[in-house]
């Protein structure tokens, strides 16, 4: 790294000038956790985990968060936000006295690329395509929060292969989801084996993806209407021998990490959140489930077709990564038995709507029909004008409630596009459980929380 | 900022403390169509989704109440700039601003969702944080804030969340360009 020299013929900086050039380089100002003096009271119990309104005598125990103690028994350090543990660039700054953990503070938006507002410039028709992007690990979700907004404005009812396809695909990507993060949870805590099978696995289903939508990422399959093409043939093959496949490998990694006691301490106990804290701070998907809460939008709030298949939602008891870990792992079995079902029962029929106005014409049409052509062509340079209004679905991600908000001003472009997204709100559970911790203990509390840096930036 | 409430996952039974409004959470739980009335705010329903709707002065005493009624969590809070679509459709009494602050809670206990929709004037745009209510809204407020520049009182933390601290405007308005805008780097200090 260079810098720009201060004065063309003066004498060389001083180390203090440095540094001080430095931190006007790299400075984020007041999203910083600033010193204990710097922050506010209410702040600093943000920071500092305890975060509930409680009646007095039953606040958390705040004797080891001493805000009048001076600054010199304590560091600020930082964490990321280039740094393989911390899943992307999240920058995490941790307040330490000796090795425990007394305040943390995520700063984020290093990802944050403007996707809200780029969705207000692009056609119904093209937003999936933008909105797939959020979060990358888990794509046909973001599309189906999208789409099932979409369809929910426009009134649209979609066919049964076309519900049914959703889910297939959805579950399946809940599983590719969990098992990068079994992989990478595994690094993280120097299981460093897991990574490598657990994107070994993960490749299973991307390939299975690639072969059905034609990419292994960004997929926009899942569009207004439908999906983008039917199951290719043989698909219940693929889909079938994936099932068989997770499974036993899910058995080869309960050898491998589950019965670890050397895993298991790093995870027990550890990042303990209760389940009060859990709602109030909004937090969803398996973080919240781990605290006992059995808050799951597919049941709860049935979308598609959930509530024709039998699942369980699963639960913890402790709020601990560990539980956490647990949690994740018996999804993955419990969306296997989803996918089962699902191809079991998958319905014939069109997979997506025919009404041309919403999805295009097939492309052999295009030859023989003026109608279709002209469909065709209005569809892709006006797209389709949705009713004006407001709607919020929220769908079950990998991670949480994945929620689209879309506001309708009757043109061909959303008005507002908002994504309420797991990762984000789930980032703020970080510091009451990283408290007390150690930093190692941080890591595992990152981890466990499965964000996704396109999901929290957008 | 009435008594504390300890916030429960399992609100089955307990409703509140002084009984202050035990018939509105049966009024709320049963599905109220149009033209019903939450808490003396007017309530609409669209593709079986119900908003309530209110003001900048009637918000806190709002979601307050709704805070008794048993909505554990608050799933986000984000924003609309209505600039350029101002004819939308309102309930009557209800005096359309620029701004819109939406708030998405939900009920856990109940399987209840139940959309706020709170009009903000351009010339204040200013709100009471509810992050004694639901500390969970903290982040989403900040995100409010950065992207519509719209203010919350009480707030602990109301910086920029996603854009840089320095950067000019607030994206999300739709008086902010899109495209055409000059990067902003950080420069090494003159």
């Amino acid at each position: 790294m260079t810098f720009a020299p201060t004065a063309s013929a003066g004498p060389a900086p001083k180390a203090h000038d440095l540094v001080e050039l430095l931190k006007a380089k790299t400075s984020e100002g007041a999203q910083e956790m600033l010193a204990r003096n710097e922050e506010s009271v209410r702040e600093l119990r943000a920071q500092a985990g305890g975060v509930l309104r409680l009646p007095e005598g039953v606040a958390l125990d705040f004797s080891d968060v001493d805000y009048e103690a001076p600054d010199d028994e304590s560091m600020i350090l930082n964490l990321g936000p280039s740094h393989p543990s911390t899943h992307g660039v999240l920058r995490v700054m941790v307040e330490i006295r000796g090795e425990q953990v007394v305040r943390t503070k995520p700063v984020i938006g290093y990802l944050h690329t403007g996707m809200e507002k780029t969705g207000e410039e692009l056609m119904y028709h093209q937003g999936s395509t933008n909105v797939t992007r959020m979060d990358y690990l888990s794509p046909f979700f973001n599309e189906l929060a999208y789409c099932l907004s979409v369809e929910k404005l426009l009134g649209t009812e979609i066919p049964e292969r076309a519900v049914w396809i959703r889910m297939l695909m959805c579950e399946l990507n809940r599983i590719a989801s969990h098992l990068l993060w079994l992989a990478t949870n595994g690094a993280d805590l120097g299981a460093l084996n897991m990574l490598v099978y657990g994107w070994r696995d993960r490749e299973l289903l991307l390939t299975f993806f690639e072969k059905v939508t034609g990419l292994r990422m960004n997929h926009n399959y899942i569009r207004p209407g439908g999906v983008a093409a039917d199951l290719p043939d043989g698909w219940r093959d693929d889909v079938t021998a994936i099932c068989d496949a997770v499974l036993r490998r899910m058995d080869e990694y309960d050898n491998l990490l589950t019965g670890q006691p050397v895993l298991q301490n790093r995870m027990d106990g550890v990042g303990a959140i209760d389940a009060a804290t859990a709602v109030s701070l909004g937090l969803t998907g398996p973080v919240l489930r781990s605290t006992g809460v059995a808050y799951d939008v597919r049941r709860d709030f049935p979308y598609l077709a959930y509530n024709q298949v039998d699942f369980d939602v699963m639960v913890g008891t402790g709020g601990d990564c560990w539980d956490r870990f647990a949690i994740r792992v018996n999804e993955i079995r419990e969306s296997v038995r989803i996918v089962r079902q699902v191809a079991k029962a998958m319905p014939k029929g069109d997979y997506r709507v025919q009404d041309k106005k919403v999805t295009p014409p097939p492309r052999n049409r295009i030859d023989e029909s003026m109608e279709a052509l002209i469909h065709h062509f209005k569809l892709f340079t006006e797209g389709f004008r949705v009713p004006p209004g407001d709607a919020y679905v929220p769908v079950e991600s990998p991670r949480g409630e994945l929620g689209c908000y879309i506001v309708s001003d009757g043109t061909s472009k959303p008005y507002r596009l908002h994504m309420r997204t797991p990762s984000f709100a789930n980032l703020q559970g970080l510091a009451p459980m990283a408290r007390g911790g150690f930093i190692p203990d941080v890591i595992a509390c990152i981890s466990s929380i499965d964000p996704v840096m396109g999901d929290v930036d957008r | 900022m009435s008594e504390p409430v300890t916030p429960k996952p399992d609100l089955a039974g307990s409703q509140g403390g002084a009984g202050e409004a035990p018939p509105s959470g049966t009024t709320s739980a049963e599905g109220s169509g149009a033209g019903k009335s939450l808490h003396g705010c007017p309530v609409t329903e669209a593709f079986g989704q119900r908003s309530v709707h209110t003001d900048a002065r009637g918000y806190l005493a709002l979601m307050e109440a709704l805070y008794r009624d048993g909505f554990e969590a608050c799933m986000g809070v984000t924003a609309v700039d209505y600039l350029l679509h101002p004819g939308r459709e309102l309930p009557e009494g209800i005096q359309p601003e620029r701004f819109e602050v939406v708030v998405e809670l939900v009920s856990f206990s109940r399987h209840e969702r139940l959309r706020v929709r709170c009009q903000v004037p351009e010339d204040d745009p200013v709100l009471p944080s509810l992050f004694d209510l639901w500390p969970g809204s903290e982040a989403h407020e900040r995100e409010t804030f950065d992207m519509f520049g719209i203010r919350f009182t009480d707030h602990p933390d109301l910086t920029r969340i996603l854009m840089p601290e320095d950067w000019e405007g607030h994206p999300l308005r739709k008086d902010y360009p899109v495209g055409h805008v000059p990067v902003q780097f950080k420069e090494v200090p003159q």
